[in-house]
């Protein structure tokens, strides 16, 4: 098992004749992903290295049973490539795109409740499920499969800690970015959840990052909810206030969204919050 | 992106909300013609600059005549203005809004910001005006009106009614309240602001309803459909460094230690930061190079990292997906080889192409310290620092 990707995962890339988007969607192919189509509107009839272009997300799922799209549309126009792709009715909606305007996001939010569709994202690396499919733009080779999920908001540091796990020879069952962003699909809490419903799931690790208050509220359902023992760090404990640190949710405002309070919050409902992220993998192992 | 109060009230302006009669200057000489067309003493001399707090440091004066507005005005043109959000160093003034005194009956605050939390805008009121919310929201919640935004329709008269009830303003300013409310929040919605704050909100003698002060930050994702606000950036508010970094593309940020960071990732950055905080050093600065960095980036990095004349080490972490780290040894090679770096570089690299990228490092003639793991690369630059400074 693993969760929201494996072999029956169709994919299709929005954006895939841009440059990121064809890289990308060749990477995801060469994983083993099946990569079943991509969507350029007005390129219809093209193909992208043997992957059929089409002009609408609609006639992309209608002619290929799509289940789950990639979005690398540009900021501009990525919330509409989202609506496209929820309209279309495909359950799982990966949108790597970074630089969304929040209110964009805020309309999408609250057009999809109620949707069957899933979104992992904006400004995130995807979702990758070791030997079985990635979607994103992840270095598949450093997964290995095994017991622990991955949940972080960051991207490249997402990547350190797989690497720790597998160098210990630890594999993991699926690994989510869920986005730097303030405003964005699918959170910790969704995450964690099925990652706690999933039986390869032994362990869960979250990183978090600075600014507003997903590891708190996770934090408080990991308490009440979550069996299965939980890791979590936190990045930007040496941020100063007021800046925004990369990450357009990395922020600490008003003096809330600080690391010391989620690692506070994180540790009183029973989370082994690491100091320092290079103890992550160890911290890991112990807890298997 | 943040701008000044007075380029806040032009935006105000233009969405119908109402602010105090006034004008901003640059020169002493323009404070004669600002006190002749508001046409009544006291008036208000306001320096401006990116940082909340300026009454308290002395910035905000009223004056009763002309005379003490031009002495106060050549006082505060050119200084440094120090306050308790600017940090030790200060901010220059450059720019002073001089605007109309007036009778003050209520000070109000009316604040807007995005709720992570529920993913919607959300509007802050309260009858404490003048004070920090913060504060307010800390000991007395009870006294702050918090109404969500529903994105679908926007905000509703309904709303903008119940806060102006909860304010308690005189009956006579009821409708203009409620009415100062609906306007900035088409104002903030229309401008993509991440937070919109007026404090005070004041109602005057003759029941005025006026923007006393503003502050406004916006959306950075959204500035490529706001080119107004775009032209309101005010340089002289940044670091030159930052300034010198957001060219190629760089996200820096200068801090106060002395180990110059270069990073992919902003998440991995502040990781960074952090672990060489625990190893016992003090991270110079944030620098994520970002996802698919090129040499020409990394040379760049490499300069403005140097440039900050406090920085004594260097301590390279990538791990590389989209970056290949034999890209990045490059960069980091041609950098060394065009500037003169004479401080200790310590480089981890982990992910795709990691062979090749150390390869080039040892070959490259340069003493490099090469690290295994994050760790070891926080040591490795503690350890060099130290070593350098007992140098000295």
């Amino acid at each position: 098992m693993s969760v929201l990707v494996d072999e029956n995962t169709k994919l299709i890339v929005q954006g895939i004749t841009g440059k990121e988007g064809s890289f990308h969607a060749l990477g995801c192919k060469a994983y083993g992903t099946k990569v079943v189509g991509g969507v350029t509107p007005g390129k219809e009839g093209q193909e992208m290295e043997g992957i059929p272009v089409f002009n609408t997300v609609k006639r992309a799922v209608d002619a290929t049973g799509a289940n789950a799209t990639m979005i690398f549309v540009p900021p501009p126009f990525a919330a509409d490539a989202i609506f496209e792709a929820v309209e279309a009715g495909i359950a799982l909606v990966v949108c790597i795109t970074e630089g969304i305007p929040v209110f964009d996001m805020i309309k999408i939010k609250n057009y999809m409740k109620g949707k069957k569709s899933r979104l992992i994202g904006p400004n995130c690396p995807g979702i990758i499920t070791p030997g079985k499919a990635k979607i994103g733009i992840m270095p598949g080779h450093i997964h290995i499969p095994g017991p622990v999920g991955v949940v972080s908001r960051s991207g490249t540091l997402t990547y350190e800690v797989v690497g720790q796990l597998t160098t210990l020879k630890i594999g993991q069952s699926t690994c989510i970015g869920i986005g730097g962003d303030p405003v964005n699909g699918t959170n910790f809490i969704d995450a964690i959840e099925l990652f706690n419903a999933d039986p390869q799931t032994k362990a869960i690790c979250m990183i978090g990052e600075i600014g507003g208050s997903a590891e708190e509220e996770a934090a408080a359902y990991i308490k009440a909810k979550v069996k299965k023992p939980v890791i979590g760090f936190i990045a930007g404990q040496t941020a100063p206030p007021g800046r925004r640190m990369g990450h357009a949710g990395a922020i600490i405002s008003g003096g809330q969204g600080t690391a010391s309070e989620k690692m506070k919050v994180m540790a009183e409902c029973g989370i082994a919050v690491c100091k320092s992220p290079a103890d992550l993998g160890d911290t890991i192992k112990k807890a298997l | 992106m943040k701008i000044h109060e007075y380029q806040a009230k032009e935006i105000l302006r233009k969405f119908g909300v109402p602010t105090p009669k006034g004008r901003a200057i640059t020169s002493v000489d323009d404070v004669k013609s600002v006190v002749d067309e508001l046409g009544s003493l006291p008036v208000v001399v306001k320096a401006q600059i990116h940082a909340g707090g300026r009454g308290k440091a002395g910035g905000v004066k009223v004056v009763k005549s002309l005379e003490e507005a031009q002495t106060y005005a050549k006082k505060l043109l050119g200084s440094t203005l120090v306050t308790h959000q600017t940090g030790p160093e200060g901010r220059v003034v450059h720019t002073l809004l001089i605007e109309e005194g007036m009778k003050i009956v209520k000070e109000l605050y009316v604040g807007i910001v995005v709720d992570r939390g529920s993913s919607r805008s959300c509007f802050m009121v309260s009858e404490e005006g003048g004070m920090e919310i913060e504060e307010v929201a800390a000991h007395t919640p009870e006294k702050i009106m918090k109404q969500w935004i529903d994105p679908a329709i926007g905000l509703m008269p309904s709303q903008a009614r119940e806060m102006a009830f909860f304010l308690n303003v005189p009956s006579e300013a009821f409708k203009e309240t409620a009415d100062f409310i609906m306007k900035l929040y088409k104002a903030f919605e229309a401008k993509d602001c991440a937070m919109a704050e007026i404090n005070p909100l004041v109602i005057t003698a003759d029941n005025r309803v006026l923007a006393l002060d503003c502050k406004m930050a916006f959306d950075d994702n959204a500035l490529f459909r706001q080119k107004d606000v775009v032209a309101y950036r005010d340089l002289n508010e940044e670091a030159e460094l930052e300034i010198e970094a957001s060219k190629h593309s760089l996200n820096y940020i200068k801090l106060d230690g002395n180990i110059g960071c270069m990073v992919n990732g902003a998440g991995l950055a502040m990781a960074t930061m952090d672990i060489i905080k625990l190893s016992g050093g003090e991270p110079a600065n944030f620098l994520d190079v970002g996802g698919g960095a090129s040499e020409e980036q990394i040379e760049n990095a490499f300069r403005i990292i140097l440039a900050d004349k406090s920085v004594k080490c260097i301590f390279i972490n990538i791990f590389g997906g989209i970056l290949r780290c034999d890209r990045l040894a490059n960069g980091v090679v041609n950098a060394a080889r065009k500037i003169n770096v004479e401080i200790p570089v310590v480089i981890r690299m982990e992910g795709t192409n990691v062979d090749e990228g150390k390869r080039i490092l040892r070959e490259s003639g340069f003493n490099f310290l090469v690290a295994s793991g994050m760790r070891d690369g926080a040591e490795k630059a503690v350890t060099a620092l130290n070593a350098a400074s007992a140098k000295v």
